[in-house]
């Protein structure tokens, strides 16, 4: 019952960790999302191979095993970051694969006719995405994003297992002082909790301030 | 033929899979001209219409604007679409900008211009369509007739060299068809070259310098509107003609 009280720095610290994972890994993921949903709807054959490549890889594969893969694989390659930028990387790559594809289905939701008539004006690729398409989807990949960026949240509870200072990992500092590991996970559980409301709150937000209106 | 040919399509080829929907079409329009091109549903026409400017692509033959062959996907392609407006049986304005933002959004992304200068330009293009008024408005506010004229207006600020109708009236109700054909008209008599895929024979018979009948992906004929409609010489013209003249 106490162990929130005696132990509130540790909890501080991992829940802060947690945050800061999930804040970095989210940015990430959605500039790459981003990114590699416009390879893949690209004129050109190669991005749209890329684009499908990556989607395709980091959907499938296990998060565990690419936080192996990063952590332990890209250090032998001679590229040593500390472990927290490693686990940002990992989770961020991850997520991006969500993100891309909430983003593509928000982009097959335009009607094809809107990047027609931009195209039509001679507005290029980039142009006709940037002004036409994506503000048109952005409504509709509100929800999709929100629910990819609150799995993104509890997800960065792997980095614990590669010690990285992160909120789930609290609880093995906890039980070695001896304290119940009920009420150790029960404060977990409201620190991680008090994150994901908070991105719904967000996303909530957005799509009541631009949500497509019905 | 024409004097001074602005579009030039030469033996063109495409096909949707097996279906091959132009079939070695040749056709030429000269500047300032105006061709209406009719037939059924499926003779291939809007396809025609929109490989002009590359909305769709072709498999065979050569496409020349302006004495330029047609670019391949790309900065120069987009160039050459700037000088070429259409304007789409769905009007396709864009739907989340208002009226003006979609007749000055081209103006400052393609043309450059500055925005005081496109709001200005698109204050007189609407003026000319009869739409001023609703400039802050968004598209789902207006008529489809209305909608159209922004569509028009949106073409024609980027101050083509050419304008394409595919089926611009095929989706308004009877009493809006005509605040739209009026608009085409006035832009064909102040000789603007158009190339019109309509079912309005009206409009092909006052505004046409030709008529251009297709029908399963070739051009049956290519004539003045009076012989046309007259004196139609293939059997496949007749037929139509008679069938849609007759109420």
């Amino acid at each position: 019952m106490y162990v929130l009280t005696d132990n509130f720095s540790t909890y501080v610290e991992g829940f802060v960790g947690t945050v800061e994972l999930t804040v970095y890994a989210s940015l990430l993921a959605l500039v790459l999302g981003f990114l590699m949903a416009s390879f893949r709807v690209a004129p050109v054959g190669s991005f749209r191979v890329f684009g499908a490549v990556w989607v395709a890889v980091l959907r499938n594969t296990p998060l565990t095993l690419l936080f192996f893969a990063v952590l332990l694989g890209l250090p032998r390659f001679g590229l040593v970051l500390p472990f927290k930028v490693f686990a940002i990387l990992a989770l961020g790559c991850y997520t991006s694969a969500f993100i891309c594809e909430a983003l593509r289905s928000g982009i097959n939701t335009v009607p094809k006719g809107q990047g027609e008539a931009a195209r039509s004006l001679g507005m290029s690729f980039g142009q006709t995405l940037n002004s036409v398409v994506l503000p048109q989807a952005f409504r509709s990949v509100i929800p999709p994003v929100g629910s990819t960026l609150i799995a993104l949240a509890k997800n960065s509870a792997i980095a614990g297992a590669f010690s990285v200072t992160e909120l789930l990992g609290t609880y093995k500092t906890l039980n070695e002082l001896g304290y119940s590991i009920i009420w150790t996970f029960v404060w977990i559980a409201l620190g991680y909790l008090i994150i994901t409301l908070t991105i719904s709150a967000i996303f909530n937000y957005m799509e009541k301030r631009w949500g497509v209106a019905r | 033929m024409a004097v001074d040919p602005l579009i030039e399509l030469r033996d063109v080829n495409k096909y949707y899979g097996e279906l091959h929907v132009l079939q070695d079409i040749n056709l030429t329009v000269g500047r300032g001209e105006v061709v209406v091109v009719i037939g059924p549903s499926g003779s291939g026409k809007s396809t025609l219409c929109r490989t002009i400017n590359r909305l769709e692509t072709i498999e065979s033959g050569h496409i020349t604007l302006d004495g330029q062959a047609l670019p391949a996907e790309g900065k120069a392609l987009a160039k050459l679409r700037a000088e070429v407006g259409m304007v789409f049986q769905s009007f396709n304005l864009f739907a989340h900008k208002t009226v003006r933002q979609n007749v000055s959004l081209a103006q400052i992304k393609v043309r450059g211009r500055k925005k005081d200068e496109s709001d200005k330009r698109s204050g007189e293009l609407l003026e000319r369509v009869g739409l001023a008024a609703h400039a802050e408005k968004f598209p789902a506010q207006l008529s489809g007739g209305q909608q159209q004229r922004v569509a028009i207006a949106r073409a024609l600020a980027m101050d083509p060299k050419v304008m394409l109708f595919d089926e611009p009236t095929s989706a308004l109700d009877p009493e809006m068809i005509n605040e739209v054909l009026e608009v085409m008209q006035q832009l064909a008599r102040d000789g603007m070259t158009m190339v019109v895929v309509t079912h309005e024979m009206g409009f092909a018979r006052s505004a046409a310098n030709r008529v251009v009948f297709m029908a399963d992906g070739r051009i049956v004929e290519d004539r003045t509107p009076e012989d046309f409609f007259t004196n139609p010489e293939s059997d496949r013209a007749k037929d139509f003609l008679s069938k849609i003249l007759k109420h």
